[in-house]
């Protein structure tokens, strides 16, 4: 009996040129308890349901937040999402507690990778600096916001080196909605990628 | 034969375009026409107008071959209701009443006063129908209600040639006979019955099955003039087998017209036949408009008119009351009423066979003939009266009330013209966005409806300055023409152009001919309606066959922007094209040069957002 329900919000314009996002996407759907939207799909007018999004955030425990990381962030549909279903008295200020305790991660395909996002690197700052409008935006909604799955050189990778984050993904949202991973392992964690699964 | 040719077409030229710029209709500008150089102004055409004016009837047969050919089986079935009850009610009880006055009123003996009777409840097929399409009217009720009546005594005028010959006081029929067999069917003369029989049997049987092989035939040989020939050859054919049989020639033409409507060449035989028959049918009015008897109408003119009015006073009266009966009300039910108030071009048919059955005295046939042409002369004429005089009485009538439920004037930003599929549309939109707009429409059973919606609903023709002015165009910021008339929705952007510069245009075009043309009056908002409605639909298509939404929308976007630019483009260019180039096939210059924009547009359609290596790659 699975114990929580996962909802992954897939946001990808071009899904039909991605490699990695398409992968990821088609291992998440093979989880039993997680609910797969593809986005851009359901809304390519950008005329969001508010109110059938607000309704699928209360039926699930955790959300996943997929997308391709345009310009350190993220592609236009999901911060029209972020305005119009986050809504105050709902999700945040006055009475607005409805997704208080939810769990939210982001699954994120990078053209870069960890070294590039350092302070040594090209782009200065890391993964998690440059989420932080998001984690800020989590936390408002009193969301706990989990450490993001970073997909790195996603456009190097070879078809082996993508199937392998594929399978960790389905791995990690299996275990996710059996309860088998505790708040004190990922409260260690800065990405996922840093998780092993203990075999036992 | 050319001097006829050119009076008739230089008296067309000349007195249509006035009665067009009257507002009269056309109908009225042939009959004139047709007086003024008639015998007894001009003198153009003398006696051999009657000769014209047989040889014109061929555009009533091929009248009604067209109307036949757009008689849907299934649409008739529907129909039959109002064609059987209130057809056939007209003419009893036209007839009933004008015996009467022929028999007692002005003395005719029993036979006679029947005959005659039975004659003066046909109306005019040809004057009503050109009406109805030149007024864009055949969609309102009073014209449909019309178009049902004519078609009843279409059909009756069969069973009437088939009676008079019994109301003949000589029973030598033989003598009196009609029809012109040829020598081997001599033996058929003494019973016309049988001959009617077989000529109806032959035509049943010729267009039904000989017809559709030949032409198929004719068709598997891509000659279009051909089929042209072929299709004249089909109407005169059965025209001549049925004058032969002593039939109405446009009977027999109505029954072919039946009979095909289900065959794959409806519509190319209506388009062949189309310019002949309204070309013909105008010869015809102005060959009526010629003939008129001043002789005889000067003899009594009094009485000759007193005839006519009473006639079609009788006629309207039976009219309204039948249309009151059968759910016409107001304005509608007296437009159908004068539509219809005439007596019509089979009266000339019904009189030459009573005159040839010797049932009346030539003198008084004379006199009839008179008296038809008389009041298909009036008709359009009234008509006209009833136009200008009493409908804007209902539209004044309706204002009146509106000004009284509103005690304070508010007048709208919008003004909507033409409330049909298109408007009803945008309207409802418009208002859902709190967006009231003033809306006129011209039928006014529409216009009852949407007064009792709460809608602000002036009731005529937007294309009335009056009406426009008091439904506040002064005032108004935007006005919506939305008819669904090109011509008219054409002929609103010229008059707000020139009366209310300030109001901004939005209208309504057909397809992107009529949108070249709105952009040549210099309409910028041109909207042509199956536009985006079939761009989204190959949206829905290409996401059926696995294209993701988003990408296709974004395709459909930019194609939409493409065409307007291109639409702008080619509105210019069209002037340019060398001039012969007309109709057909100018369309068909055009879409090869837009086929040819449409490649610069796929060569962009390699899209590179999202994706660096593809735009690095270009």
């Amino acid at each position: 009996m699975a114990k929580n329900k996962i909802l992954v919000l897939l946001f990808h314009p071009r899904l039909e040129d991605s490699r990695v996002n398409a992968a990821l996407v088609k291992a998440a759907r093979k989880v039993k308890g997680v609910t797969v939207r593809d986005m851009y799909e359901l809304y390519p007018d950008f005329n969001i349901d508010e109110t059938r999004e607000q309704k699928l955030l209360l039926q699930h425990d955790y959300i996943v937040w997929q997308h391709p990381f345009y310009w350190y962030s993220c592609p236009p549909l999901m911060k029209q999402w972020i305005d119009l279903v986050l809504e105050q008295g709902w999700a945040y200020g006055k009475d607005g507690d409805k997704l208080k305790g939810k769990k939210l991660f982001h699954v994120i395909s990078s053209g870069g990778n960890f070294g590039a996002y350092s302070a040594e690197g090209r782009n200065k700052y890391t993964y998690l600096e440059l989420l932080r409008p998001f984690e800020l935006t989590a936390r408002l909604c009193q969301i706990d916001y989990l450490p993001p799955l970073i997909v790195p050189s996603a456009n190097a990778l070879s078809a082996e080196e993508i199937e392998q984050y594929a399978s960790f993904y389905q791995d990690l949202l299996g275990h996710l909605v059996e309860e088998q991973i505790v708040p004190e392992v990922f409260e260690k964690l800065n990405y996922w990628n840093d998780h092993t699964f203990s075999t036992t | 034969m050319i001097k006829d040719a050119l009076i008739y077409l230089g008296t067309a030229l000349v007195f249509v375009p006035i009665a067009k710029k009257l507002g009269i209709g056309s109908v009225l500008g042939y009959l004139i026409g047709g007086i003024v150089v008639g015998p007894f102004v001009l003198g153009f055409i003398g006696n051999e107008g009657h000769d014209v004016m047989h040889a014109a009837e061929f555009g009533v047969v091929m009248m009604l071959f067209v109307i036949g050919l757009e008689l849907d089986p299934q649409v008739f079935w529907k129909m039959r209701k109002l064609v059987v009850g209130m057809g056939g009610l007209q003419m009893l009880l036209t007839a009933a009443l004008v015996f009467p006055l022929l028999y007692w009123g002005l003395g005719y003996a029993f036979n006679p006063s029947l005959a005659l009777a039975m004659t003066f409840a046909m109306s005019s097929t040809a004057i009503v129908l050109q009406t109805l399409k030149e007024k864009s009217l055949d969609q309102t009720l009073a014209g449909k209600s019309s178009f049902a009546v004519l078609l009843f005594q279409d059909i009756a005028v069969i069973p009437m040639l088939a009676v008079l010959p019994l109301l003949a006081v000589q029973k030598n029929v033989a003598e009196v006979s009609s029809h012109q067999l040829p020598p081997f069917l001599h033996f058929l003369d003494p019973y016309p019955s049988v001959i009617l029989i077989l000529a109806v049997g032959m035509v049943y049987v010729l267009s039904r099955f000989l017809v559709p092989m030949a032409l198929r035939f004719i068709a598997r040989l891509h000659t279009r003039e051909l089929f042209t020939s072929a299709a004249l050859f089909l109407v005169i054919g059965i025209a001549a087998l049925m004058e032969m049989a002593g039939i109405s020639a446009a009977l027999g033409a109505f029954m072919a017209g039946v009979l095909l409507a289900n065959s794959e060449f409806r519509h190319e035989l209506e388009s062949d036949l189309e310019p002949f028959k309204g070309l013909l049918l105008g010869i015809f009015f102005t060959a009526v408009g010629a003939t008129i008897n001043f002789e005889v109408v000067m003899r009594e003119p009094l009485h000759l008119f007193g005839v006519v009015l009473t006639l079609m006073a009788i006629k309207w009266l039976v009219l309204s009351v039948l249309g009151r009966f059968f759910g016409l009300v107001s304005d509608q039910n007296i437009l159908f009423a004068f539509l219809l108030s005439q007596i019509g071009e089979f009266g000339f048919v019904l009189l030459s066979s009573i005159s040839q059955l010797q049932i009346v005295e030539k003198e008084t046939i004379d006199f009839f003939m008179a008296v038809v042409t008389v009041s298909m002369i009036l008709s359009p004429l009234f008509l006209f009266l009833n136009e200008k005089l009493i409908e804007p009485y209902f539209g004044v009538k309706l204002k009146v009330e509106e000004q009284e439920a509103d005690v304070i004037e508010e007048h709208h930003q919008v003004i909507l013209v033409g409330f049909g599929h298109f408007g009803s549309t945008l309207g409802r939109f418009l208002r859902a966005n709190g967006v009231e707009a003033t809306l006129i429409d011209h039928d006014s059973d529409q216009v009852a409806f949407l007064r009792k919606m709460g809608f602000k609903v002036f009731y005529g023709d937007g294309t009335r300055l009056d009406l426009l002015e008091s439904a506040g165009a002064a005032n108004a910021k935007v006005l919506i023409s939305a008819m669904n008339a090109p011509e008219k929705n054409a002929s609103l952007a010229e008059l707000a152009m020139k009366h209310f510069p300030h109001l901004a245009l939005f209208v309504r075009a057909k397809n992107r001919f009529d949108a070249y043309e709105l952009m040549d009056l210099g309409v910028n908002n041109v909207y042509r309606e199956s536009f985006s409605e079939s761009v989204y639909m190959g949206v829905d298509v290409l996401t059926h066959l696995g294209m993701r939404k988003y990408t296709v929308l974004r395709k459909a976007q930019d194609f939409m922007k493409y065409d307007k630019a291109a639409m702008r483009r080619l509105a210019k260019l069209r002037h340019e094209m060398s001039s012969y180039i007309s109709g057909v096939r100018e369309e068909i210059e055009l879409q090869e040069k837009l086929l040819n924009e449409d490649r610069k547009f796929s060569d962009k359609l390699q899209d590179s957002a999202w994706d660096s290596t593809k735009r690095e790659k270009d």
